[in-house]
């Protein structure tokens, strides 16, 4: 464990350099203890793959009473803390019609599509970090075989659902927005939406399953082809 | 009843203070660039702190009163009119239904606040009304007012008009000096190279906007490329490969994986936003104790400047 200074208003918390899923447990336990820990001195927690953001406001505390409180929080919770979180699945549209770049990749994976769909939807991943975008989950992480880089040009507009890879991670876009990963199909779970409780059907710490299906249950869950 | 926008300016963007609590699923804070302006034109017009109020980049907006209400404008010098009439800043104003209220480009720094009486009423998002546009949160519609847009306010008629004395008032330059705490990958970057980043002057760049300064100036090297996605606290100074300083603010994404040489103290980056392209910026190491006293005393000395009282 590893406590930096960040800013006038908060600490980073270090435990671990690499993505791995203990290391994401750990990450998901520090949160729910800094957050019974820090109570209303705290203002908002950032976890991400190997680390936690602690914001605190510092015209109640100061950051050596949080520094404090965040370490006694985390010594307690031993080196095997247990992760909780929900299994997600998402349904997708696996095609090249869904998803631009699903026949390059498999080409440059010497794999069929097929075998890329199935590679894909047969790991279950985790959701390691929220940000980018509201609602956009990083999730990790996929076989190697279909690992992939980011476009060297990213496109101006990918359309909201999108299901693509970058490297080892993979990821819905909740929202048409500029993307350089590699699409492979649509989801047509929306991934950030205002008015639904839960907001997002993910949170840092859940693990996620996708499920193929076809072109007609996916127009009929709602998705779009445009 | 309302405010209406005649001709809105460069950037008109309504923000409260911001959205605290929702980095988790990705949005970030949003809200005033320049806290201290936003602060004074609230408690000026004896609102709530927080109010929503107009926050006005630049200049060249126009609004027309739908309503008979008080007004106040602070921040950047900006000429003010109210029919024509020049208005001095830092004060609170009468408005009638009808009247013309006109802001010009500005002279020195660049954003000013616009509230009204009692705030303008708009229904939060997650808790806030500060508009996000690249999160299409906030405000009217997720985005930058635009002509024909109608800001909803109450009819007010019981105000003081309180004013701040002129040498009260803060006095924006084109040179900013910020505090860093260093921080985050502080220990990637050599002695040489934190002493380069506080012993140099650096310039804002054209790519400066609410998400993050952009500066240029001596390059910073690090010894690592990039670090696995963090979270990105306000203020914290990215360096980039080509080792361009980019200090992060209220708009900035919520995590990243550039390496960070620390964060800029929050009163020192509300002057760094009231700077333009070509401005001057330098840097000054201080620790976490010296931050804190610079807060705590900011936050005293404001909580005792007296506001005046006009009797028209």
């Amino acid at each position: 464990m590893e406590l930096l200074s960040a800013g006038e208003n908060a600490l980073i918390l270090y435990l671990g350099h690499e993505t791995s899923p203990a290391i994401a447990a750990r990450v998901q336990a520090a949160c729910a203890a800094i957050e019974l820990a820090l109570a209303a001195d705290l203002v908002d927690l950032v976890p991400s793959y190997a680390s936690v953001l602690v914001i605190y406001d510092p015209l109640r505390t100061d950051h050596l009473s949080v520094g404090h409180r965040v370490r006694l929080a985390v010594a307690s919770l031993g080196e095997t803390a247990s992760a909780t979180g929900r299994t997600v699945t998402l349904p997708v549209y696996y095609a090249a019609e869904a998803g631009a770049d699903l026949e390059a990749l498999a080409q440059r994976a010497g794999l069929s599509t097929a075998e890329v769909i199935s590679l894909h939807s047969g790991s279950e991943y985790r959701v390691y970090a929220i940000g980018f975008a509201p609602g956009f989950a990083y999730l990790g992480q996929v076989d190697e075989r279909i690992a992939a880089p980011r476009l060297a040009t990213p496109r101006l507009k990918v359309p909201r659902g999108a299901v693509a890879i970058a490297d080892r991670q993979t990821a819905v876009y909740p929202a048409v927005s500029p993307g350089g990963w590699n699409l492979i199909g649509r989801c047509p779970t929306r991934m950030f939406d205002p008015a639904a409780t839960p907001i997002m059907p993910v949170a840092v710490g859940d693990r996620v399953r996708f499920e193929p299906i076809s072109r007609q249950r996916y127009l009929a869950l709602g998705g779009e082809l445009t | 009843m309302s405010l209406a926008v005649i001709h809105s300016g460069v950037l008109d963007l309504l923000q409260d203070s911001g959205r605290f609590g929702a980095h988790r699923i990705g949005l970030t804070n949003g809200g005033p660039l320049d806290p201290e302006a936003f602060h004074y034109c609230n408690r000026l017009l004896a609102n709530a702190p927080g109010s929503t109020a107009v926050e006005i980049s630049f200049g060249g907006s126009h609004f027309r009163a739908q309503v008979d209400t008080y007004i106040c404008v602070t921040g950047a010098a900006m000429p003010l009119t109210i029919n024509g009439v020049e208005k001095p800043l830092w004060e609170v104003h009468r408005v009638a239904a009808g009247d013309d209220i006109k802001l010009d480009f500005a002279g020195r720094g660049c954003r000013c606040y616009l509230g009204v009486a009692d705030g303008f009423t708009v229904e939060p998002s997650f808790g806030s009304t500060a508009t996000v546009t690249r999160e299409h949160i906030g405000g009217l519609r997720g985005e930058k007012l635009k002509s024909g847009d109608l800001l909803p306010c109450a009819a007010v008629n019981t105000r003081k008009y309180l004013y701040l004395a002129a040498h009260l008032q803060p006095h924006y330059q084109d040179m900013v000096t910020l505090r860093v705490i260093p921080g985050y990958q502080q220990a990637h970057f050599s002695r040489l190279q934190q002493r380069r980043l506080f012993s140099h002057a650096y310039t804002v760049s054209e790519r400066c906007d609410r998400m993050g300064y952009r500066l240029e100036g001596p390059a910073i090297a690090c010894d690592i490329d990039g670090i696995l996605s963090e979270g990105i606290c306000f203020g914290a100074i990215q360096i980039p490969s080509d080792g361009q300083p980019i200090v992060l603010l209220n708009d900035r994404q919520t995590i990243g994986g550039y390496p960070k040489i620390g964060a800029a103290l929050s009163l020192d980056a509300a002057r760094l936003a009231q700077l333009r392209p070509g401005g001057t910026v330098h840097f000054a190491p201080i620790s976490p104790h010296g931050a804190h006293n610079a807060l705590h005393l900011a936050h005293s000395v404001a909580s005792r400047k007296p506001l005046l009282e006009r009797h028209p």
